[in-house]
């Protein structure tokens, strides 16, 4: 078994992109992800690798661009308003088809807002967050060894579909300590002949672009996308259940939320309550068929979110109004405490 | 025999009769090859009338956002050993929404060399006022002239960068007659070797026109480069390894 050292959250999304072959690494100081940067400020220049502190968000998500589009792997972090800072760069890179890993500790907002943990940056990750059709594909782990797990799954998917992936996480899961078993990875062969490493006069030029001024480009550029997104959604919905089958409540809950929700259940669980737990590992690709099967089945909903209610937007459209769907939602600068969960859950039976 | 350098790609150039642009792109192809770097070098297009530059250059390109090239361009150098890279911008691009990244490109010192082309517009919108735009100045965001009361002063790019120690070679030239288009191409040359020889990052400012929007035929608009634009934006040598060795 590889070594297992406890680790601050954010600590070990930098030893999981380290150990995903992370090549570069472009930040900036924004609390609470700060470890993230400062880790990978050592770790990236003692191995050789790339690391560079940018001037601001902005700037860190174009070096981003540049570096995917010359063919590294490479990796941003912010918090929710650095990631609103982010938006144009991610919409490029998206357009462009470049893979890139771009990791947001969420916090308080909206605005300048506060240090607290928040799930409010959903709609941001899932729905676009910048402009244009494209999408994000979205993982959401809720303990430190995931977010180890998780990076790297991201890097993998962002290569396999020439796609940005986000780790959307929050404060308390980053700066939480728990013990990590920190796992070697294989690093994947990609193929990167499209990169802009300079041609050596041995092949046609290659051009990293999102503009398609021509309709037709236009409408070829996004057609590819589309096309893209309907296999991600396919097959790559990643989902963790428990107590599902047999119950008639199921919670639907993220992050720090999920891990919440299941103490709650344990405890409803021990009262007799038949409850369980679908919680959600990629936000994009929502797992709509998982939750309109469940549904279809009889089953009620109650989703717990650290906002005024995302994510149970997107369970409203996959139940198309054939199941009750109860939300708890936690305005930011709050946490939902085990016993509301466990009372709003006794309460829907 | 005159021929189209290896640099460029057979793609006709959208620009405007007179415009400047095509004489500079030439200019910056025609380093490439005559330094062999070609093949190594990957440049990076602005947004603004140059935006289709990754269609004209045959190296590899990469587009980047309105003013981020220089950080686009600070990623490449810095993930692809060997690589030669440059970026091409115009004063909208660079001096305005670009200013924080073109600073902190210097600042650090990023081997990359920039084509800064200040034709004291925004060309490719329609005409708005930019950073550079001379005082007085009528653009369609200042109908009544450039006003420094309401809009201050135009920025000297090149007198700024040149304050930044990373900044090695930062050069203001112009094209507006053949003995000034040679001066260009020598300092584009000095630029790409000040990359080469690994010493720091290099700028080459080049005062250039835009008969269309200025609202002046070609030759009018060249006389207007000589007769304004230099006197604000005086040409020569702001840094150079040379004159740093003095020091």
């Amino acid at each position: 078994m590889a070594e297992k050292v406890l680790m601050k959250g954010n600590e070990a999304i930098a030893e999981g992109a380290i150990a995903a072959g992370c090549q570069c690494f472009f930040g900036y100081p924004i609390t609470p992800q700060n470890e993230v940067p400062e880790h990978m400020s050592k770790r990236m220049i003692e191995l050789g690798r790339v690391f560079l502190q940018a001037e601001s968000e902005v700037a860190a998500i174009n070096m981003v661009y540049g570096a995917a589009g010359a063919g590294a792997r490479v990796m941003t972090s912010s918090s929710s308003p650095g990631i609103s800072l982010k938006q144009e760069g991610i919409s490029y890179i998206a357009t462009a088809e470049l893979p890139a890993v771009i990791v947001n500790v969420q916090r308080g907002g909206p605005g300048l807002g506060g240090l607290c943990p928040s799930q409010s940056d959903y709609f941001q990750a899932t729905k676009g967050g910048g402009h244009g059709d494209y999408h994000l594909i979205v993982l959401a782990p809720s303990s430190v060894q995931e977010l180890y797990d998780m990076v790297g799954d991201a890097f993998d998917l962002a290569d396999k579909y020439r796609n940005p992936a986000m780790l959307l996480t929050d404060a308390v899961i980053g700066q939480m300590m728990e013990p990590v078993e920190l796992k070697e990875r294989k690093v994947p062969n990609v193929d990167k002949s499209w990169a802009t490493t300079g041609h050596q006069g041995k092949r046609k030029h290659n051009i990293v672009n999102s503009l398609g001024l021509a309709w037709d480009e236009l409408a070829e550029m996004n057609k590819r996308l589309y096309d893209k997104y309907e296999t991600i959604k396919a097959n790559e919905v990643r989902i963790e259940e428990q107590n599902v089958n047999d119950a008639d409540l199921v919670v639907i809950a993220y992050g720090s939320s999920s891990r919440v929700a299941k103490s709650a259940i344990a405890l409803a669980r021990a009262n007799g309550v038949k409850v369980g737990l679908l919680r959600p590992i990629t936000l994009w690709p929502f797992p709509s068929k998982r939750v309109a099967e469940l549904a279809a089945r009889g089953k009620k909903f109650l989703v717990v979110e650290m906002s005024f209610g995302q994510m149970y937007e997107d369970v409203r459209l996959a139940v198309d109004g054939k199941a009750p769907v109860d939300l708890l939602y936690k305005l930011n600068g709050t946490v939902p405490s085990v016993e509301e969960v466990q009372q709003r859950i006794e309460s829907l039976k | 025999m005159f021929k189209k350098p290896e640099a460029l790609t057979d793609v006709p150039f959208h620009y405007c009769p007179g415009c400047t642009h095509g004489i500079i792109h030439r200019l910056v192809a025609e380093v490439l090859d005559e330094l062999n770097v070609t093949g190594r070098a990957i440049g990076v297009a602005p947004v603004g009338c140059a935006v289709l530059a990754y269609k004209y250059f045959s190296c590899d390109m990469q587009e980047a956002a309105h003013g981020r090239a220089p950080a686009v361009a600070t990623a490449i150098k810095r993930s692809v050993p060997g690589s030669v890279v440059f970026t091409y911008q115009g004063d909208g691009d660079l001096a305005s929404i670009g200013a924080a990244e073109i600073v902190h490109a210097a600042a650090r010192g990023e081997k990359i060399t920039v084509i800064f082309i200040n034709n004291a517009i925004y060309g490719m919108t329609g005409g708005q006022m930019a950073p550079t735009s001379l005082i007085g100045q009528k653009t369609t965001t200042s109908p009544f002239g450039r006003d420094p009361e309401l809009t201050g002063y135009p920025i000297r790019i090149s007198e700024m960068l040149a304050t930044l120690t990373g900044a090695k070679y930062v050069v203001r030239t112009s094209v507006h007659n053949p003995v000034n288009v040679n001066k260009t191409k020598e300092a584009i040359r000095k630029a790409f070797e000040c990359q080469l020889n690994g010493i720091g990052f290099s700028l080459v400012e080049v005062v250039s026109s835009c008969p269309t929007n200025w609202g002046m035929t070609p030759m009018e608009a060249l006389k207007h480069v000589e007769n304004k634009m230099i006197p604000y934006y005086p040409l020569g040598v702001y840094r150079s390894p040379e004159e740093d060795a003095k020091k």
